[in-house]
């Protein structure tokens, strides 16, 4: 089968993209592994909500139509959202279709499946950021006796063990489990290492609107002074509560989970966790307050101020003097370990040498080395809100020009 | 950015080690350093370690000259005295990695430091090391270090030089973290 260009996965990334090779009369096809909007249907726990408000999934050509703008999704109403949007664009998807390999071929790109293979000229990575958990190598020096989950696999409380639960990982996933894991009866110890803390809500307004309005979120991955770093940063510590609710290791704190530093190694069945919590703290902190001071000020400039809540700091985060830095795994305490360790993309199947000695994709803000080939839905890819699905319309807008112009200008070469 | 002069001077060539940086980005192997120390035994507590040279950017390196430190324990542990216990040494060690962190991280953020100081101490229950309690562990309870900065910043941005300059320091990191230690003899 022939066609221009295949896009890989029928996330929001990749349908907003779809719709913008559609605007320009491209001839495409998406290539789905499962079903649209996979791996929010499979891959996801419960309770868990969209982190940002519903006004805040703005599509090409779709938005948010309801009556509760501020809002924040359930799984379902986020699975129904991406489905329509598929729907409403009429996007050319072709589900339970699993792409074994991509590799050049003819000028183009050949892309095997389960279901046949393709021939295109252009080839978009639309299959996400979070394909593989980041488990470290030291869960395997976890006794047996203990079970083992990753975020992907955790559904609710009740699939764990009665007894303690130790969560790795403090930005927005291990703490939003840790809490509903900790109020279903299992005691929660959480090992926090970088994370960055956020409110929910400040001066009234979400976190999420003043980073859109104050340009944090449009900031471009060509104006930072350390790319490199930005692409790597933790979520932040936010979630989506109808109440509103802003998470964070103090709301920890006060409902009875115990904070401990960053895992740090297991040895003869010791867990032992690192003395730089009190740090990492610090610096959350101080990093919060940075964002804060930044909207202060953008709100100032722009005549804001009378129509907000006024400025105000958040209370430090607390910490016991001396937390514990070590934890007999043997002795029962803990029956479940939670790595909320963040997750990598899966490129196995991509047979063209691009990929850099992290086996991360090497690109230009989504323009992939590989001329033709581009990349969506990667941290910071091209704006910091490029992971969002907010994210999604501007880097498809930019990223389909770019694929146009690429065509034009192969159509115009003489082909050697 | 711009390329104006920077007016901010705290001695840290920062081109030298952003284009280090750059260079062992591409060329991680070169970033594989061995740091060594000899030491010899004197007379009863007293000891002298050496360092001089170590492995790094793929060959064989060497300070200028050969650095010598005196270890030994106070008059009340029965010793003569001769030098800095070896658990002050690492307090020194510390202090000296953070402090070295807190000038690079201010060079790097355009931030003037007037002066910096650190004061340190480290807990220990001798109970340990004596083997009278074997709950006590043998090293530091804890270690508390105080800055004192005086820079051309805002309060904030003097807490976060503090800050970055632990999340970057390899003693910190070492003090901090569990390391895996193994001492053969012969």
């Amino acid at each position: 089968m022939r066609t221009t260009t295949v896009i890989i996965g029928a996330g929001h990334a990749g349908l907003a993209m779809s719709r913008c090779l559609a605007e320009r009369s491209i001839d495409h096809v998406i290539l789905e592994r499962g079903e649209v909007a996979n791996s929010w249907k499979t891959e996801r726990w419960d309770s868990l909500r969209l982190l940002t408000p519903n006004w805040q999934s703005r599509l090409p050509g779709y938005g948010y139509e309801g009556d509760d703008p501020d809002g924040y999704r359930t799984m379902p109403e986020t699975i129904a959202f991406i489905e329509r949007y598929a729907d409403v664009i009429s996007a050319p998807v072709q589900t339970h279709t699993q792409v074994t390999s991509v590799c050049a071929s003819d000028g183009g790109y050949l892309v095997a499946t389960n279901q046949g293979d393709w021939q295109c000229r252009t080839v978009v990575l639309a299959t996400g950021a979070c394909n593989i958990p980041n488990v470290p190598a030291v869960a395997q020096a976890v006794p047996p006796a203990i079970a083992m989950l990753t975020p992907d696999q955790y559904r609710n409380p009740d699939q764990l063990a009665q007894g303690g639960v130790l969560v790795v990982g403090a930005s927005s996933t291990g703490t939003q489990i840790a809490t509903e894991i900790h109020l279903s009866g299992r005691p929660v110890t959480l090992a926090v290492g970088e994370h960055i803390r956020a409110p929910r809500v400040y001066r009234g307004k979400d976190i999420e609107w003043w980073m859109d309005v104050a340009g944090v979120l449009g900031e471009r991955y060509d104006e930072v002074d350390d790319l490199n770093r930005a692409r790597s940063v933790p979520s932040l510590q936010l979630a989506g509560s109808p109440e509103r609710r802003s998470v964070d290791l103090n709301s920890l704190t006060t409902i009875g989970v115990k904070l401990i530093g960053r895992l740090a190694g297991i040895n003869d069945g010791k867990a032992q966790f690192s003395g730089s919590l009190k740090n990492q703290c610090v610096m959350s902190d101080l990093k919060m307050n940075r964002l804060l001071k930044t909207i202060d000020e953008w709100a100032t400039e722009n005549g804001l101020d009378d129509d907000v809540e006024p400025p105000h700091r958040f209370a430090p985060t607390e910490l016991e003097a001396a937390p514990p830095l070590s934890m007999d795994l043997g002795s029962g305490a803990i029956r479940t370990i939670i790595w909320a360790t963040g997750f990598r993309p899966d490129y196995s199947w991509l047979d063209v040498p691009v990929l850099d000695r992290k086996t991360r994709v090497r690109h230009d803000g989504g323009v992939v080395e590989a001329p033709g080939m581009y990349l969506m839905g990667i941290q910071f890819l091209r704006r910091r809100k490029s992971a969002l699905i907010d994210g999604a319309g501007d880097d498809a807008r930019d990223l389909s020009a770019h694929l146009a112009a690429y065509l034009d200008g192969q159509s115009a070469a003489p082909r050697s | 950015m711009s390329t104006t002069e920077k007016s901010v001077d705290n001695g840290v060539n920062v081109e030298a080690l952003l284009g280090a940086r750059e260079a062992l980005t591409a060329a991680p192997e070169g970033a594989k350093f061995t740091w060594r120390a000899t030491c010899k035994w004197v007379n009863g507590t007293h000891s002298q370690s050496t360092v001089k040279g170590f492995f790094g950017l793929g060959e064989e390196q060497s300070h200028k000259t050969e650095f010598n430190f005196d270890a030994d324990h106070p008059e009340i542990f029965a010793s003569e005295d001769h030098g800095a216990t070896p658990v002050e040494l690492v307090l020194a060690g510390l202090a000296s990695c953070l402090t070295a962190g807190v000038a690079a991280v201010a060079q790097m953020r355009d931030i003037q430091l007037n002066s910096v100081s650190a004061t340190l101490e480290g807990g220990m229950d001798i109970q340990g090391i004596l083997g009278i309690d074997s709950d006590v562990r043998n090293g530091f309870d804890g270690i508390n270090v105080h800055y004192e900065i005086d820079a051309d910043a805002s309060d904030d941005d003097i807490k976060a030089l503090v800050a970055q300059s632990q999340k970057r320091s390899a003693v910190f990191d070492i003090v901090a973290n569990p390391t895996n230690v193994t001492v053969d003899v012969n």
